[in-house]
């Protein structure tokens, strides 16, 4: 019987071993060090590591961020977290300009291989300056690589091989699941390449990541319940897609329903749905459907905000609906 | 006179919309007034007048979009008189664009892509599909529902891929012997002719019949020609099925079972015989009567073949061929004689059976068929 | 009887022996049997509904001389009762 550990644990887990496999390796961050992160996730790494190697740091994403960039082009690795993705915006210019860009402006002459961890997502009731969803705008950036673990294994054993890369890795971790608890094998390492089908069905491929797999497998078992057999596939990587994966998903279930807690416009849901249009067009047998936050800033009232997101039994309706009134069985 | 046009306000400018005039005919105008405010892609400009004069009139309205050096109004120089000025050429206004219509669309029902594909591969023709997906479209399982309940052709190509691939199997896996043997139906023939002689038509028997009946009897008595072999062994089997081949009118065939024929009599054989030949026809045959035959029996003498050699239907072992029964010469007793003869044969399973229990099979039918009242 | 109701009358319960029967392609003076592919027991079904039909019995023996169509009106014509007796099945669906 493996343990259950949650997923913030796991998370810590991962940083404690990267810290003591690779002497390069060090966390920056605001609140990393004597307050122990702002979701607790490295509580305790300071007295194990010292001040060196878990550095708190100034309320300047602009400046850690670039810091951080500097250390890896000096050879270091770095882990930089940013407190939540509203915050990351403040450090884009770091990100896009200098981060996902410096392989190819010099040439290949000079890699970053920078970790940045944020938590995104919303249902804490923090509003709308702390809550949003913003990983489809990383997910646009050519040279950055960009992860969701959304479950405790992937949690453990994303952070290795993205520190292992050569160039900017981003992980984003969903607020809500740091309480998450799941079983956790001996580390086997992930790769941080591919999607992962989390539940084999016939009826329709649901596609989702992140903070909305949990809700999503909880309105497959309300489908089953209704003769109704949803495969759902959690990306796990948001950059590059698994294009594969999804594609031959839809060739067996010819349905797919997109569950993307970000705002619809523009969003990664609109990005698997086009590419689905171009790679699986003859395969679907009916549109593709998106279920997304709904388009506001998130709320601070908690009725508000859990209007504001997709939740189950709007995914569980949004399957239905999808499958049509033949297939859904009353 | 002086003619104002749109004048350029940038230098990427091509063009502006009215916004407002700012005068009106009969108005005193000086160099530097604003005369109208006009839009540009970058913002709302105002036009400047660089002339004195009166304002005659306005050539254009507001709202209209005009290229640059578009003549807008019309001054007066001082002096000069309202009625020495010929009408106004007012610039055409362009033909309003014209309105983007596309052709009315056609009604086109919701089809989707994955039920389009298939039914161009099934060739099923989307118009008589009714659909059941969201908003009606024809679905994917729509396709294949109305695919399935096609009469015809369809089913013939069903049929034939199914005929194809157990007899396919059959040729592979069955290492086959055949046997054949000329049966003298002097005797048989007599008795069916006496027999029915008192009979109604409903009740006549057919030599065929007596075909079964002799086998079934045989097969009796031969058990390792009456059977299934499965899983590297031979199960003979008790009751004698003796399934009997069917052409269906439009191709294909079939070969139901005649149950535990060799308990019945001739008479019995006959009336499940009829019955089996016109539900095969009429397509109700029960599951059972099409797994379970022990043995086949396969009558091409309503064709003009002296003999069939058949292919055995895996997992049975044997399968008894039946010509047409002809008049031959035929030496009985030591003289030539006219006789009704067929030649029957025999296709058997090398695994289950050798030649010389083939051929006292294939005796013993022989044999039966010479004493039908026996049978 | 007459003569073209029976001939009609004939092709309908052939057809239901052998459904796909076309009677504009049928040489009423030519072999039955092969014509339309019958063999022994769809063409005994096919006697036994004339004989239910017609009341007419037919011997085995006679099974010979039912080769065409043809043979089979003019033997209906001469085995069964004159139309005057207003009996069978044909007289009454005349009616």
């Amino acid at each position: 019987m493996s343990p259950r550990v949650t997923y913030r644990d796991a998370m810590r887990e991962a940083l404690r071993e990267a810290l003591q496999r690779d002497p390069r390796v060090f966390l920056m961050g605001e609140d990393v060090g004597m307050y122990g992160g702002s979701y607790a996730v490295s509580k305790g790494l300071l007295a194990e590591f010292g001040p060196e190697r878990i550095r708190d740091t100034p309320l300047s994403e602009l400046g850690f961020v670039g810091a951080g960039i500097g250390a890896a082009l000096g050879g270091m690795r770095p882990i930089v977290e940013i407190m939540t993705v509203n915050f990351s915006l403040l450090a884009l210019d770091q990100l896009v300009n200098t981060a996902a860009s410096l392989r190819h402006m010099s040439g290949g002459q000079f890699h970053v291989p920078l970790v940045v961890r944020m938590a995104t997502g919303a249902g804490r009731q923090l509003a709308a300056q702390h809550s949003h969803s913003l990983e489809g705008w990383y997910a646009h950036v050519p040279g950055l690589r960009v992860l969701a673990p959304a479950t405790v294994e992937d949690a453990r054993d994303m952070l290795w091989p993205a520190l292992q890369e050569e160039d900017p890795v981003i992980i984003f971790e969903h607020a809500l699941l740091y309480n998450v608890e799941g079983p956790l094998e001996p580390g086997a390492g992930a790769d941080i390449r591919h999607a992962r089908i989390r539940r084999p069905g016939r009826d329709l491929t649901v596609v989702t990541f992140g903070g909305m797999l949990n809700p999503v497998l909880g309105a497959t078992e309300e489908l089953a319940r209704a003769g109704i057999e949803a495969e759902v596939i959690d990306l796990r990587v948001l950059r590059p897609l698994d294009d594969a994966t999804i594609c031959a998903s839809v060739r067996r279930t010819h349905r797919v329903l997109i569950v993307d807690e970000e705002w619809r416009s523009g969003s990664l849901a609109a990005e698997i749905s086009a590419r689905i249009m171009e790679q699986a067009f003859f395969e679907l047998d009916a549109p593709v459907q998106r279920l997304c936050g709904a388009e506001v800033p998130v709320p601070y009232a908690r009725h508000l905000e859990e209007a504001a997101l997709p939740r189950t039994p709007a995914i569980v309706e949004a399957a239905r609906r999808l499958v049509g009134v033949a297939g859904a069985a009353p | 006179m002086i003619e104002v046009k749109l004048p350029s306000l940038g230098a990427d400018m091509d063009e502006g919309t009215l916004l407002e005039w700012r005068v009106h005919p009969g108005d005193e105008v000086s160099k530097g007034d604003i005369l109208a405010v006009v839009d540009t892609t970058k913002a709302a400009l105002d036009v400047e007048c660089w002339h004195s004069g009166k304002v005659f009139d306005l050539l254009v309205e507001p709202g209209r979009t005009m290229k640059v050096g578009t003549p807008m109004l019309r001054l007066l120089e001082p002096g000069e008189n309202a009625a020495s000025i010929p009408p106004a050429r007012v610039p055409a206004a362009p033909a309003p664009p014209p309105a983007v219509t596309a052709p009315p669309a056609a009604a086109r029902r919701p089809v989707s892509p994955a039920a389009r594909r298939r039914a161009d591969e099934l060739k099923v023709s989307l118009d008589s599909i009714q659909g059941t997906g969201p908003d009606g479209a024809v679905t994917l399982k729509d396709v294949e529902a109305a695919a399935q309940a096609r009469p015809g052709r369809d089913r013939a190509a069903d049929m034939r891929r199914l005929i194809a691939a157990a007899m396919s199997r059959s040729k592979r896996e069955i290492p086959h012997y055949y046997q054949t043997d000329d049966v003298p139906l002097a005797a048989a023939t007599e008795w069916l002719r006496t027999t029915n002689l008192g009979r109604p038509i409903t009740e006549r028997i057919l030599l065929a019949a007596l075909f079964i009946r002799a086998v079934a009897e045989a097969a009796r008595r031969h058990p390792d020609m009456n059977g299934f072999y499965v899983a590297d062994e031979f199960r003979p089997s008790a009751p004698v099925h003796v399934g009997m081949a069917i052409a269906l009118r439009g191709g294909g065939l079939i070969a139901p079972a005649i149950h535990s024929a060799e308990q019945k009599s001739v008479t019995e054989i006959m009336r499940d015989l009829s019955d089996l030949v016109a539900r095969t026809r009429a397509g109700k045959l029960r599951r059972d009567e099409l797994a379970d035959p022990t043995i086949t029996l396969t009558s091409l003498g309503d064709e003009s073949v002296r003999a069939v050699h058949g292919v055995i239907y895996a997992p049975q072992v044997a399968l008894v061929g039946i010509g047409q029964v002809r008049e031959r010469a035929w030496v009985s007793n030591g003289a030539v004689v006219a006789m009704p003869v067929v030649t029957i044969t025999l296709a058997a399973d090398h695994r289950v059976s050798d030649g010389h229990a083939g051929a006292r099979f294939l005796a013993d039918i022989g044999e039966r068929l010479q004493h039908p009242e026996k049978l | 009887m007459d003569e073209r109701q029976l001939r009609s009358d004939l092709i309908g319960l052939l057809q239901r022996v052998a459904p796909e029967v076309d009677p504009g392609e049928l040489d009423a003076a030519e072999p039955l049997r092969r014509q339309v592919d019958l063999d022994s027991i769809d063409f005994l079904n096919f006697l036994i509904s004339i004989n239910r039909q017609f009341k007419v019995s037919i011997p085995e023996s006679d099974y010979e001389k039912l080769r065409s169509l043809d043979d089979i009106v003019s033997y209906l014509l001469k085995a069964m009762p004159a139309p005057s007796g207003g009996s069978g099945k044909a007289s009454t669906s005349a009616v």
